[in-house]
């Protein structure tokens, strides 16, 4: 046939021109902004429009302990909401994926979904509604006579993890979801025919089974918590310490680009170590990963 | 631990009332959001004081429903532009690549794919801040050099579009490349075998196929695009949308006329997604 010679050819005229769209799309928005942005963040302002190249943000930020210590503590909680979100996310899993059938299952398996079509503002919202000291938890504490006055329960580490939690659950449970359907019931029947018990079960048949999703699911709630600004600055107020704020404080209000061009670097350099070392430990490829 | 396996009652009803603890952590912010929005008071706060209308409807000098505020309303209108122009981009450029990466062999082609993923991992606030500096490089270039004022390129609506298209790009690819790969490539040629040219064979045979994957990425590029707060919040310029008004509104102190936003902002999103998840599965 004519035109299937360039289906399969080499970069033939047609597959450029079709590529084209997706170079100019990956080159403009994706790769050249990125590189800009390690260049910023590698000068130093000398003058209006003068640069010269410096190290100095990198430095300040490895000698200024409010910035490391910043970056240090987004990292922590990210890495700690990331455990707990596998923890809370798996029975659920397990129980849509193997304790329920047909119709039940489709329906609680939406009725996770619909909160992340919700904006995630709408969502931190319902939270301050819940938590803060004139909030509805306050409130039922007091009517039921277990706190005498009100009681604050915005503003904190605790408050910011359960909101980040609540922000990325949904990226846990999919992957979950699907990698425990395709565990076949009959292996872990016959787990357990063996002797096996919950314990190893687990251990041996469930959990590597899982390991892809699990993995993928960590990953993208870890990004997804690391790169938050929403939920730490509204859940966690003035002293949430977030690094997303210092790079905004930056940019929006100091107007410092270069410092924060550095911070963004930053930022995205733990990500992606993270993203690898995920991928690393569970031999998984980034592109089978993602689909 | 499956369901063929024998459980002890305690230990199914345990397991049970955490799974409804759990569905009732995901559903507690939404349901409070949507009451308060009708609560007679002017806090979105406890106690109830009773079922009022007054923040869609009420236009008096002490509260100014919903459908009177005139800054939300237009930053609505707002959100609707950028998300119509990202959607139409964002679609166009998947369904290209999607017949790029399922029909065509060429040299580099993992690698671009690899480089198609990266906005996934890529945060959304980097992603802004990238393009924030990248746009003012050029925006600086023109001015120094030539005396050209590119105001466009300056934080404002184009950034944001440029912004959310760059990743909601990706998420589009995936949904479409995902159906294109399940399309028999024999009807496409028995297209053609009865005289149909190339182009005639992909607009009358595979895009008709393709139509509920393309429908689909179109509602989730409109929501996430409607709903997205971090990428949008580096570039936005004057005019702002939605979700940056809340934002600013919500930090100022909030009323109940931002819980009636939420209530329709829920139902909006959730009948759209009710829509794409039909379309998707009627496919």
């Amino acid at each position: 046939m004519r035109g299937n010679k360039a289906s399969h050819g080499g970069l033939g005229l047609g597959v450029f021109l079709l590529m084209l769209p997706l170079l100019l799309w990956l080159l403009l928005l994706i790769v050249l902004p990125h590189v800009d942005m390690v260049l910023v963040s590698l000068r130093e302002r000398i003058g209006f429009a003068e640069h010269r190249f410096s190290w100095m943000h990198y430095e300040l930020f490895f000698t200024e302990s409010l910035y490391w210590r910043t970056f240090v503590r987004t990292a922590f909680i990210s890495i700690f909401t990331t455990f707990l979100t596998l923890v809370i996310a798996f029975p659920v899993a397990w129980y849509i994926a193997k304790l329920v059938r047909g119709r039940r299952r489709s329906l609680l398996f939406l009725a996770c979904l619909v909160p992340f079509w919700v904006s995630e503002l709408v969502r931190t919202y319902g939270w301050m509604i819940l938590l803060r000291e004139s909030g509805v938890i306050s409130g039922l504490l007091q009517w039921s006579g277990l706190a005498a006055g009100p009681v604050e329960m915005l503003y904190n580490d605790v408050a910011i993890m359960v909101g980040l939690v609540y922000a990325s659950i949904l990226f846990m449970l999919v992957p979950l979801v699907t990698t425990l359907d395709s565990l076949d019931d009959s292996l872990v029947e016959a787990a357990y025919d063996l002797g096996g018990n919950h314990l190893s079960v687990a251990r041996n048949i469930v959990i590597p089974h899982a390991m892809p999703g699990i993995v993928s699911g960590s990953i993208v709630v870890f990004m997804l918590s690391v790169g938050n600004y929403l939920t730490p600055v509204l859940l966690g107020g003035k002293d949430s310490m977030w690094f997303t704020e210092q790079i905004f404080t930056q940019f929006i209000t100091r107007f410092n680009w270069e410092q924060g061009a550095a911070f963004g670097v930053l930022l995205l350099v733990l990500s992606s170590l993270i993203v690898w070392l995920g991928l690393r430990l569970s031999r998984q490829s980034f592109a089978e990963t993602m689909r | 631990m499956i369901a063929s396996l024998p459980l002890t009652r305690r230990f199914r009803w345990i397991y049970a009332a955490y799974v409804l603890v759990f569905f009732i952590y995901l559903a507690a912010p939404l349901i409070v959001v949507g009451v308060f929005a009708f609560n007679d008071s002017s806090f979105p706060a406890l106690p109830w004081k009773g079922f009022t209308l007054d923040w869609f409807v009420a236009n008096t000098p002490e509260r100014t429903g919903l459908f009177h505020d005139r800054a939300i309303l237009r930053s609505v209108g707002t959100s609707a532009l950028v998300a119509s122009c990202v959607t139409v981009l964002a679609v166009s450029l998947a369904t290209l690549n999607a017949f790029l990466f399922e029909r065509h062999r060429f040299p580099g082609k993992n690698l671009l794919f690899i480089l198609m993923l990266l906005p996934l991992v890529i945060p959304g606030v980097i992603l802004g801040i990238s393009i924030l500096i990248f746009a003012s490089r050029i925006a600086n270039y023109f001015d120094f050099n030539h005396d050209i004022f590119l105001d466009m390129l300056r934080p404002g609506l184009l950034l944001v579009v440029l912004g959310q298209f760059a990743f909601l790009s990706t998420i589009a690819t995936l949904v479409i490349s995902a159906r294109l790969r399940t399309f028999d490539i024999q009807l496409e040629e028995a297209a053609r075998n009865l005289g149909a040219s190339h182009l005639t064979a992909v607009l009358t045979v595979t895009l008709p196929f393709l139509a509920p994957a393309i429908i689909g990425a179109a509602l989730i590029c409109f929501l996430m695009s409607f709903e997205n707060f971090n990428t949008t919040l580096m570039l936005v310029g004057s005019d702002a949308p939605l979700t940056i008004t809340l934002f600013s509104r919500l930090r100022e102190g909030a009323t109940p006329v931002l819980n009636a936003v939420s209530l329709l902002l829920m139902l909006g999103s959730m009948v759209l997604a009710l829509v794409a998840v039909r379309v998707q599965k009627r496919a």
